[in-house]
């Protein structure tokens, strides 16, 4: 499956990273980031684990703290605004959990309306009833509305994530390994999924992934995470024709080229 | 677009973590003191969760009621039990219902309560909130806009806070009819003789003590048991650190609030 051409508008770039530096008492993750994602656009930060990929999105959607460099979303420095304005930034930002992370408490149905009932002051029973019917319409799992997060299977567990982030309409979404465990199959269903999204919500993405298939069929442009960096960035073949041999093993034991 | 990054930028030294027990208890002291003042700020704010609260009061209710209703009726019937051949010493048996009254209500109605809702309430609160914090369902409600302290931890608190004083007043009543069994059966007692002489002896300063004291120790149990479980670190592990940190603490609490109180009510009797 090709990647579908996104309309990317390269004059609006809606997170800016400079200088980033995340550490973990005595061990250096991140080490002087320097990112931009553009508007529209699909971005796929590729990378061993342990590399800091997940904790890249998580100081964006202010879940961890930087300790140095500035991050900007959607124009606003997210290491200098209120707790009101960080809550605020935030309904506009998806983000799907490498485990979906379900309230297991909850249904289906319970799960979707939860971010929406306390985001949205006012909103009607019908207007939630519709929400809830066409972000589960949007990944194709209408019959699961009433079915506890236990009964599903990994690959509706990640749908059913994905469809939570969507039901606040976002216009950023952080995928944060969106096909780990999954079997090839509900891969590629997932990276299909991705890129609907991108299409449909008009959202700008970045998706964090070992998997070189999600890369090449969802990623519009490649960021090659290594130690604490990035290598390399451009489009997967871009940053596939490389002779660096810090890059090169990565796709050497791939088998799709 | 393609582009190759070379050298790394230098890397700042970050100043050393405090270390040893003595540190980490003190951090432990103002986190938890952090934790409290988060827990005032938020939970008086709009919108105020009714529908959780009320869900949370319905489980710690039930989830205790079954132990609690049996602990109650064995403690007050062992306590007349154990009573009787000491008064009976000093022909005083007929001064059982006030004895068994007093020690109830001013003492261990509440008590009771409190360590068995610690041990069942508290550890399940604190495997609760652990098992989400591991599972990263506490950040995804973060993430998605929705405050997970006051759904999760000020529901909760509240919860405790208001149930427990009412299992503790149903803890005495339970403890007062299982003396009465025990009365009923040696002395033949009329229940409203004894019932009469329970509650004689009994002034207003006792119950509103026993009162604030239940209050305290509800508010203990939920603020240990969601303490322990909203910061749980390093998987299952974790969760069940959790849950036995909100048993012990909260039960330790407990005993040094329980001396600070009858201390504090000793001065108005």
């Amino acid at each position: 499956m090709d990647k579908p051409k996104a309309p990317i508008d390269y004059n609006n770039a809606v997170i800016t990273i400079k200088g980033l530096e995340k550490s973990f008492d005595d061990y250096d993750v991140l080490r002087g980031i320097d990112l931009q994602l553009f508007q529209g656009e699909n971005l796929v930060v590729l990378g061993r684990s342990g590399t800091g990929k997940s904790v890249l999105i998580k100081i964006i959607s202010g879940l961890l703290e930087t300790d140095r460099g500035t991050i900007e979303v959607l124009g606003q420095d997210i290491n200098r605004i209120s707790d009101k304005e960080l809550q605020e930034l935030r309904i506009r930002i998806g983000f799907s959990f490498q485990n979906s992370a379900l309230y297991d408490s909850m249904t289906v149905r319970k799960n979707l309306e939860f971010p929406l009932v306390r985001n949205r002051k006012g909103i009607t029973k019908h207007e939630i009833d519709e929400a809830v019917e066409s972000v589960l319409d949007a990944v194709g799992l209408s019959q699961t509305i009433n079915q506890m997060p236990s009964e599903l299977s990994g690959g509706q567990r990640k749908r059913i994530g994905i469809a939570r982030t969507l039901i606040l309409n976002p216009e950023i979404m952080l995928y944060d390994e969106p096909t780990a465990g999954l079997d090839p199959i509900t891969c590629i269903e997932i990276n299909e999924l991705i890129n609907e999204v991108q299409q449909k919500y008009k959202t700008s993405s970045i998706i964090i992934t070992h998997d070189l298939t999600c890369a090449k069929q969802t990623g519009d442009r490649i960021a090659m995470l290594l130690d604490g960096q990035f290598q390399r960035q451009g489009t997967f073949d871009e940053v596939f024709d490389t002779k660096d041999e810090r890059v090169k093993p990565f796709f050497d034991y791939n088998f799709i080229r | 677009m393609d582009t190759e990054i070379q050298s790394a930028p230098q890397l700042k030294k970050k100043a050393p973590k405090p270390k040893g027990k003595i540190a980490t208890f003190f951090v432990s002291l103002y986190n938890i003191h952090k934790f409290i003042l988060r827990f005032f700020r938020e939970a008086f704010v709009q919108p105020f969760e009714f529908k959780e609260i009320v869900r949370q009061c319905y489980e710690v209710g039930v989830r205790s009621f079954t132990l609690i209703s049996l602990t109650g009726f064995i403690v007050g019937l062992i306590f007349t039990k154990q009573s009787r051949p000491s008064l009976g010493q000093f022909g005083a048996t007929s001064w059982l219902p006030s004895l068994v009254s007093i020690a109830i209500m001013r003492a261990l109605a509440p008590l009771v309560t409190a360590l068995i809702a610690a041990g069942k309430v508290g550890s399940s609160i604190g495997a609760e909130l652990g098992s989400m914090r591991v599972t990263e369902q506490i950040d995804a409600m973060e993430v998605s806009g929705t405050k997970p302290f006051k759904f999760l931890v000020c529901t909760r608190v509240i919860a405790t806070t208001l149930t427990i004083p009412i299992l503790a007043t149903y803890t005495g009543f339970i403890a007062i009819l299982g003396g009465y069994v025990n009365v009923a059966t040696n002395e033949g007692t009329s229940y409203s003789t004894y019932m009469q002489q329970v509650f004689d002896p009994l002034s207003f300063t006792d119950f509103t003590a026993s009162l604030v004291k239940s209050i305290v120790f509800g508010f203990t149990i939920g603020i240990v048991g969601s303490y322990q479980g909203y910061y749980s670190t390093k998987g299952t592990e974790g969760v069940g650190k959790a849950a036995n940190g909100a048993v012990v603490t909260a039960m330790f609490l407990i005993f040094i609030e329980e001396i600070v109180i009858v201390q504090i009510t000793s001065w108005f009797r």
